[in-house]
């Protein structure tokens, strides 16, 4: 198995003002190129702090990262994040929110009309080529998440990072929303890293399924590796045995082996 | 189906009034212009009634004094000042319109240093803890003070009045430009700023593309109030500097007991400062982008 992104035991305590705060503790995963990989826990488990320690917006206090052999250190453009909240540039057109990262990227050694094509292209493969001069706030929630996910994209990065990236849609929208990332990402062959909490979402999308204890102190509890041949099919795998059974030990986790009486 | 549907509703429509078909069928449109106008009149008539009676209680409270002119006197008066808006009859007897001008190029002066000063230190004093620590006791210890309290400093400093009436202009607009900075500045989302991270912008960028669009609309705000003190500041100041502008105008016509210049110059005084702050509202407007989530 090749180490491209590799976690050696890290832990993360915050400061708080009620004293330290253990987050997470003895973090051990490695991640090959071109894999799926979905964190999934009940809220409050630390799934979104491991994916920020990932990005480099968080320093880990403890343990390592790995991203293809070079330490992770601060934030940067080869981890292109999809925030839950989509974090457009309200000021900026959708053209201009995508070209900001394309500029920031390939700027340096690309002319300025292949930085546009670039910027074309990240918005037509989210299917989005028509609502490139709008504004963030007069599209909806759905295209607006599609921006976020062409700006990640046109980065062309080492690891693609989703926060939890259809949680804020209704489900029609993440449905197809959901296709369509499977499509971008099997084009692309990116290495995925995807907070949920969705259990279908996790399985319909991932090689492997990485299931996080409750906090504090919370760590990676199973790796289920999903065995399911791509490209899938949303309907299909509904009658599949194996689809099935994922979802049940996913369910299986979270319901009796992590059940928290108030969540 | 479909048909006898139709008809039905056309029978259950022409019923009710008698006179005639043609009528029947014109109502809807005619209650949409009887609304419109009902509605128009709703938004007009208050204000109308509301200066109406201002206007009253003015004309009964100038008939039982007979030093205050009434609204009639004051219109006519009116009407002869701004027949001749631009005369020059030596410094102590201008038109108008130079007072009002000279009036707002000592808030434009005045104002435009404030922000010059007021807006990068209300950006430091927002980013920088260290700052925003240095400048929070001065800021607090200050502000509260009376503009007026100023031109005494601006005269012993400057040594002559129009600088100093300039010097009151600042110092009472700069503080809610570095309040409404600093805390616009303090208030950009997380968010925008993980995204500065993750693209790993250089600090320039970061400053264009995320820092200044983001306070831009507390900017604006800050603008707005600091030319509102500053033109409730001017006319004060210039009472006590002299020279070109309302506020002198307004004291040497107490001086010449010509009330109804003053009261002239009070109206003159309101209307502008309307006018200044519904440019600044439009620009506002114009500028700010719109924050949905």
């Amino acid at each position: 198995m090749t180490k491209y992104l590799s976690i050696e035991s890290v832990g993360m305590s915050f400061d708080t003002k009620r004293g330290r705060f253990e987050a997470l503790r003895g973090i051990h995963l490695s991640i090959e190129p071109g894999e799926f990989v979905s964190l999934i826990g009940h809220s409050g488990c630390g799934k979104s702090t491991l994916l920020n320690l990932i990005a480099g917006l968080l320093s880990p206090t403890d343990g390592v990262m790995l991203l293809a052999n070079r330490e992770i250190k601060g934030a940067g453009p080869d981890r292109a994040v999809v925030f839950q909240n989509h974090s457009l540039l309200p000021w900026l057109t959708c053209f201009d929110n995508v070209m900001l990262a394309v500029e920031r990227v390939f700027g340096a050694q690309e002319t300025k009309s292949k930085l546009v094509a670039r910027t074309h292209e990240a918005l037509k493969l989210v299917g989005l080529s028509h609502a490139e001069q709008k504004h963030p706030h007069e599209i909806s929630g759905g295209m607006k998440q599609r921006v976020g996910i062409a700006r990640a994209i046109a980065m062309q990065p080492k690891v693609l990072l989703l926060d939890e990236p259809f949680g804020a849609l209704d489900a029609l929208t993440r449905a197809r929303l959901q296709d369509e990332l499977m499509g971008i990402v099997a084009d692309l062959k990116s290495t995925v890293v995807m907070v949920t909490h969705d259990v279908d979402e996790a399985v319909l999308l991932s090689d492997r399924i990485v299931m996080m204890t409750n906090g504090p102190a919370a760590t990676i509890g199973e790796v289920l590796a999903v065995p399911l041949a791509r490209p899938r099919e949303r309907l299909k795998l509904l009658a599949d045995p194996a689809y099935l059974d994922c979802r049940k030990q996913v369910l299986e986790f979270l319901y009796q082996k992590q059940l928290r009486a108030a969540a | 189906m479909s048909a006898i549907a139709i008809e039905k509703t056309t029978d259950a429509e022409a019923l009710p009034p008698a006179p005639g078909a043609p009528l029947a069928l014109v109502p809807p449109p005619r209650i949409d212009i009887q609304q419109a106008t009902l509605k128009w009149t709703l938004v007009i008539l208050p204000p109308l009634l509301g200066i109406l009676m201002f206007i009253g209680v003015w004309a009964l409270v100038s008939a039982s004094s007979p030093n205050l002119p009434g609204p009639a006197k004051t219109w006519a008066s009116a009407v002869q000042v701004f027949s001749d808006p631009f005369y020059q009859k030596g410094p102590n007897d201008q038109g108008i319109g130079w007072n009002i001008l000279s009036s707002l190029k000592r808030v434009g002066i005045g104002f435009g240093l404030a922000a010059l000063v007021g807006i990068p230190l209300g950006f430091l004093i927002g980013r920088v803890a260290f700052v925003n620590g240095m400048f929070a006791p001065i800021i607090s210890l200050l502000r509260p003070v009376s503009p007026l309290a100023w031109l005494p400093i601006g005269l012993l400093v400057f040594k002559a009045a129009n600088p100093a009436a300039i010097w009151v202009i600042f110092i009472s607009a700069i503080w809610p430009l570095i309040i409404n900075t600093a805390v616009g500045v303090s208030r950009v989302p997380q968010d925008y700023l993980n995204v500065a991270r993750v693209l790993d912008l250089p600090p320039d960028k970061v400053i264009t593309k995320i820092l200044l669009p983001a306070t831009l609309p507390y900017i604006l705000t800050g603008i707005r109030l600091s030319i509102g003190v500053a033109w409730l500041v001017i006319v004060a100041a210039e009472m006590l500097t002299g020279g070109v502008g309302l506020g002198f105008w307004v004291w040497d016509e107490w001086n010449n007991l010509n009330v109804e210049h003053i009261i002239i110059a009070i109206f003159v005084v309101g209307i502008v400062g309307l006018l200044l702050e519904q440019m600044l509202v439009f620009i506002a407007k114009r500028f700010s982008y719109e924050f949905q989530a």
